[in-house]
C-alpha cells in the first residue's frame, strides 16, 4: 500500500498526487516512470515521475483523467492508499553534453519537462521551454518553469494564453530566426505533435529526443507490449526508453499501436461509470 | 491388481471449459491414488528416479501411498521437491520419470505425476507446506540472503535458506509472487491458490517478500550486495523472442507473455478487471511448447471461433507436455504441423487480418539431437486471423545484463555459473531460467536448491540434507 500524501487539482481533469514511496524516491531520476495499480481489479498504468523528494520519501505524478484507471485514481484523496506502485522504471534522461536545449511539452507532457528543467537549472545549463496547451486553464507548472528556464514560450490553441497556435509554429519561428543555436530539442506530448516537431527539427538537422507513451503492461521488459521500431530495430519502451531519437521513430506504427485498445477501454469505462 | 491399466484423471465438461478457467482435470481421490500406487512394481533399480532432475525417491513415496501412509509419503517427496502440487501438474513426466518406468515398456507407465499431484494437494489441504521440517527445527544460522525474483527457483532457494536459519528477503518486480507460475501458466492448468498457499507457508517460516521492487532500478544491484551477505538471482527468462517477419508489430499481434500476463496476472478474462484483452474470432498461435499450447487453450476459453497452432516440425518433435497437446485437441485447437508464418497481413487501420505461411519438411538431426526443418519454396498459403500469438521462446530480461554491473553473462544475457550455481561475483549465485534460458519448473527448483547449498557453505551454516 502506498499512501497519497497530498492531492491537488492543477487544471480541469489534471491532478497532481504526492505519494509516499521511499524506495522509489531514493533511486528516481528525471525521465523515469512508475507503474501504478489503483486497486485489486486495476490495470498497471505508467506515469512519469514528475518530482521526487528523497528526504520525505515521496514521488509526485501529474495525471490527466482520460479513462478507467485515471478516473478511479481521481476518486482517491489525500490519506487514501494506492494498492501498488512500482518503479522507477525506464532509462533516466541524459542531457549532459549539450550547450543549448529546447524543451517542448504539449499538454500533460509538462510532467516530463518539469523534472528536466529542474536538473538543467541546477547544472547551469542554458535552455528554453515551449509549453503548448489547449487554453489558459490547462497551463500547469508554468510559473515554476518560467523561473527555472532562460525563456518560456507558451502557445495555446485558442489564444487565451501566450501565442495563438501550436508548439510547432513557435519552434519553426525560433529555428528560422536562427537566434538560439539549439543543439538538442527534447519533445514530449501526443504522438502527432512529436512527429510534427521531428519533421521540423529534421530540416534543421537538430538532434531531437522524444518521450514515447507506449501502452505498457508489466513495465519490466517481459511482454513486448510496449515495443516500438527505432531505426528499423525493435526496442522496448519500458526498458530501453521511454526516450528515443525522434528522427528514428516509426511514427505510423507508434500512432496505430497507441489506439489498439480504444474501443475496449471505452466500453469498460462506460460500463463502470454507468454511461 | 498389477495388470490394471493406468488410472486416468477425471476431466471437467466441455461446456465448463469453454466458459470458465476452472482446472481441466481433477486430482485423484484417495482410493484411486492407492489403486494407482499399487500398480508400481517397486523395481529395485528404480529407473524412474534417474529420470527425475531432482532425484525424488519415487518408489518409496509410492509405496507409502499404497499403504495409505500419506503424511509420511509427503515427507519423502518434500525432502527433495518443495512444490509437489505444482510439479505434479506441470513437469514433463512423459519425458522424465514416467518415460523410464518399467511398466511403460509394455502397457502404460505408473502415473507418477498424478500421484505426486495427489500428495501435493493432500499436503496443502492438511497444512503441510513447503518446508519439509517444522519451524521448530530451524537451524540457527547467521547471515542474510537477498533473493531476486519469486519464481520456482527463488522460492526453493528461499525455503532452503530460511530453514538454514538465515534472514531471507525476496524481491519481486511485479505485484504478485510466483513468477511464471502466476503470470504465465494459466489457472486451468495450475490453480493460483496452490501457489499462494506455498508462499504463505514461506511467510510463516519468516521469509520476507518485497513486491513492486525491480532490482537494478528500484534498488541497485550493488546496494543490494552491500546490504546482504549473499544474493541469489532467479530473474527467469521473460523477454519474448519475435520472428522478425513483416507485420509483427501490427495491432493484434501479441507475444505469448503479453497475452498470458493480461489473462493470468491481470485477470483480463473477468468482467470486473480493468485490463483489456482482445477477444478474437480467428486466432493463430505460433510455436509448439507449453507456452504455445497455454496460449491456444486460453484463446479457446475467451470465445474464439477457431484457433490454429502453427508448428514448424511434426507432432513427434512438439516439446509441450503430452497431456497439454491432448487436451488442446479435445478443446478444438487445430494443430498445423510443418508450417511457418512468413508474413502477417494488415488491414487499413494497422490491425492484423491474416498470415501467409509456408510448408516445411524435416531434415537431419541438429546438434541437440532434434530434427531440423527446411522451408519448401512455393508452398505459400494464406489464413485469416485477427489475433496472432507469438510463442517461440524467451530470453533473460535485458535488465540483468544492463543493470547488474560486473556480472558475467553470455551473448543473450544468460548468467554464467559453475556447477554449484556460483557466479563470477563473490557472494552472488544464480539459477533457473536466468541461467539456462527457458526450461522447466523442476530444473529451476533444482538450481534454487543447489544455490542454497552453496550459500550455506559460504555462510558456514549447516545444510540440512
Ligand atoms: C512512460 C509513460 C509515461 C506516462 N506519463 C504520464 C503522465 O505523467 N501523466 C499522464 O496523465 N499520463 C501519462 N502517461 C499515459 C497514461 O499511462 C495513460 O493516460 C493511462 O494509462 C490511461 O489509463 P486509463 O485507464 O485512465 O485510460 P484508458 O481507458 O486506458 O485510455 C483512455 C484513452 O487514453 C489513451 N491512452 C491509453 N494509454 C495511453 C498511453 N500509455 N499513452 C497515451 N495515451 C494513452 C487511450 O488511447 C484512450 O484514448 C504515460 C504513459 C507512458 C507510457
Ligand atoms: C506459459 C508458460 C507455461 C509453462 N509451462 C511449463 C510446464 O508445463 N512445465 C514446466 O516444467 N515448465 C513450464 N514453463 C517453464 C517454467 O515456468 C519456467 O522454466 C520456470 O518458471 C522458471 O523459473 P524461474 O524461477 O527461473 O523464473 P520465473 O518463473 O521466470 O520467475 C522470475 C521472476 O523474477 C522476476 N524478476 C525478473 N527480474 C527481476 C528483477 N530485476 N528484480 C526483481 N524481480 C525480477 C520476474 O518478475 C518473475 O516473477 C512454462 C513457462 C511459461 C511461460
Ligand atoms: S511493458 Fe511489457 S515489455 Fe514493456
Amino acid at each position: 500500500m502506498y499512501q497519497i500524501i497530498a492531492k491537488r487539482v492543477c487544471a480541469p481533469e489534471v491532478i497532481e498526487y504526492v505519494i509516499y514511496a521511499p524506495v522509489i524516491a531514493s533511486s528516481a531520476a528525471p525521465g523515469q516512470f512508475v507503474m501504478l495499480r489503483v486497486d485489486e481489479n486495476g490495470e498497471r498504468v505508467p506515469f512519469t515521475i514528475c518530482d521526487f523528494d528523497r528526504l520525505k520519501g515521496s514521488v509526485t505524478i501529474l495525471v490527466q483523467t482520460v479513462g478507467v484507471s485515471t478516473y478511479k485514481l481521481s476518486l482517491k484523496n489525500a490519506g487514501d492508499d494506492i494498492l501498488d506502485l512500482a518503479g522507477p522504471f525506464g532509462e533516466a534522461t541524459d542531457l549532459k553534453n549539450y550547450s543549448r536545449i529546447l524543451l517542448v511539452a504539449g499538454g500533460i507532457g509538462v510532467a516530463v519537462i518539469y523534472p528536466q528543467a529542474k536538473v538543467l537549472n541546477s547544472k547551469d545549463c542554458k535552455f528554453d521551454v515551449i509549453l503548448g496547451v489547449r487554453n489558459s486553464q490547462m497551463l500547469v507548472y508554468s510559473n515554476e518553469i518560467k523561473i527555472l528556464s532562460d525563456y518560456l514560450y507558451i502557445t495555446s490553441d485558442d489564444g487565451s494564453v501566450g501565442i495563438k497556435g501550436f508548439v510547432t509554429d513557435k519552434i519553426g519561428e525560433l529555428l528560422n530566426a536562427n537566434q538560439s543555436h539549439y543543439d538538442l530539442v527534447f519533445a514530449v506530448g501526443p504522438p502527432p505533435m512529436m512527429r510534427a516537431v521531428c519533421e521540423i527539427t529534421k530540416r534543421f538537422n537538430i538532434k531531437t529526443i522524444v518521450s514515447l507513451n507506449s501502452i505498457m503492461l508489466d513495465g519490466t521488459g517481459m511482454c513486448g507490449c510496449c515495443r516500438v521500431t527505432i531505426g528499423g530495430q525493435v526496442k522496448y519502451s519500458c526498458v530501453h526508453g521511454p526516450e528515443f531519437d525522434g528522427h528514428l521513430v516509426d511514427w505510423n506504427e507508434v500512432i496505430f499501436r497507441s489506439k489498439r485498445f480504444n474501443a475496449l477501454e471505452k466500453e469498460h469505462y462506460c460500463k463502470l461509470r454507468g454511461l | 491388481m498389477k495388470g490394471t491399466p493406468r488410472n486416468k484423471l477425471l476431466e471437467i465438461s466441455m461446456i465448463e471449459r469453454q466458459h470458465t478457467f476452472k482446472e481441466t482435470t481433477l486430482t485423484y481421490d484417495k482410493d484411486v491414488a492407492i489403486n494407482e500406487a499399487k500398480r508400481c512394481l517397486n523395481c529395485k533399480s528404480a529407473p524412474c528416479r534417474q529420470g527425475c532432475p531432482v532425484g525424488v525417491n519415487i518408489p518409496l513415496f509410492i509405496s507409502k501411498i499404497a499403504d495409505s501412509n500419506f503424511d509420511s509419503a509427503v515427507q519423502v517427496v518434500k525432502a527433495t521437491n518443495a512444490l509437489p502440487a505444482v510439479c505434479g501438474r506441470v513437469c514433463p513426466q512423459s519425458e522424465q520419470c514416467e518415460k523410464l518406468c518399467v511398466r511403460g515398456k509394455n502397457g502404460s507407465a505408473v502415473a507418477i505425476g498424478c500421484l505426486e499431484r495427489f500428495l501435493g494437494d493432500y499436503a496443502i489441504d492438511n497444512g503441510i507446506y513447503c518446508a519439509a521440517v517444522g519451524a521448530n527445527t530451524l537451524k540457527a544460522g547467521h547471515g542474510s540472503v537477498a533473493i531476486i525474483g519469486s519464481g520456482p527457483a527463488s522460492l526453493t532457494c528461499a525455503c532452503e535458506c530460511i530453514q538454514n536459519g538465515y534472514k531471507v528477503v525476496v524481491f519481486e518486480a511485479l505485484h504478485a509472487l510466483g513468477g511464471v507460475l502466476i503470470y504465465g501458466i494459466p489457472e486451468f492448468r495450475l490453480p493460483k491458490r496452490l501457489v499462494d498457499a506455498e508462499i504463505k507457508s514461506l511467510v510463516s517460516l519468516g521469509v520476507k517478500f518485497e513486491i513492486n521492487t525491480l532490482i537494478g532500478r528500484s534498488i541497485s544491484f550493488s546496494d543490494l550486495r552491500k546490504r546482504f551477505d549473499a544474493v541469489f538471482i532467479g530473474t527467469g527468462a521473460g523477454l519474448p523472442n519475435f520472428m522478425d517477419i513483416e507485420g509483427e508489430n501490427l495491432n493484434g499481434v501479441y507475444s505469448a507473455n503479453e497475452y498470458l500476463t493480461r489473462v493470468n496476472l491481470m485477470k483480463a478474462y473477468l468482467d470486473e478487471s480493468d485490463t483489456p484483452i482482445m477477444r478474437a474470432r480467428n486466432v493463430l498461435v505460433i510455436g509448439g511448447g507449453n507456452v504455445a499450447f497455454d496460449s491456444a487453450r486460453t484463446a479457446m476459453r475467451l470465445g474464439s471461433k477457431s484457433v490454429v497452432l502453427a508448428y514448424r516440425r511434426t507432432k513427434d518433435e512438439i516439446p509441450a507436455r503430452v497431456e497439454e497437446v491432448e487436451q488442446a485437441e479435445i478443446e478444438g485447437v487445430i494443430i498445423s504441423i510443418l508450417s511457418i508464418p512468413v508474413k502477417l497481413l494488415s488491414d487499413d487501420n494497422g490491425n492484423v487480418r491474416g498470415a501467409i505461411l509456408k510448408k516445411c519438411k524435416l531434415s537431419e538431426m541438429d546438434v541437440r539431437g532434434r530434427r531440423s526443418f527446411e522451408i519448401i519454396e512455393n508452398t505459400d498459403y494464406e489464413i485469416e486471423c485477427d489475433l496472432v500469438i507469438v510463442a517461440i521462446g524467451t530470453n533473460p530480461n535485458p535488465i540483468v545484463k544492463e543493470c547488474f554491473s560486473d556480472l558475467v553473462t553470455d551473448s543473450v544475457g544468460r548468467v554464467l555459473v559453475d556447477q554449484n550455481n556460483i557466479t563470477n561475483l563473490p557472494g552472488v549465485y544464480a539459477g533457473g531460467d536466468a541461467v539456462t534460458g527457458a526450461a522447466t519448473v523442476i530444473s529451476a527448483m533444482g538450481a534454487g536448491r543447489s544455490a542454497a547449498k552453496s550459500i550455506a557453505r559460504q555462510l558456514n551454516g549447516k545444510y540440512i540434507n
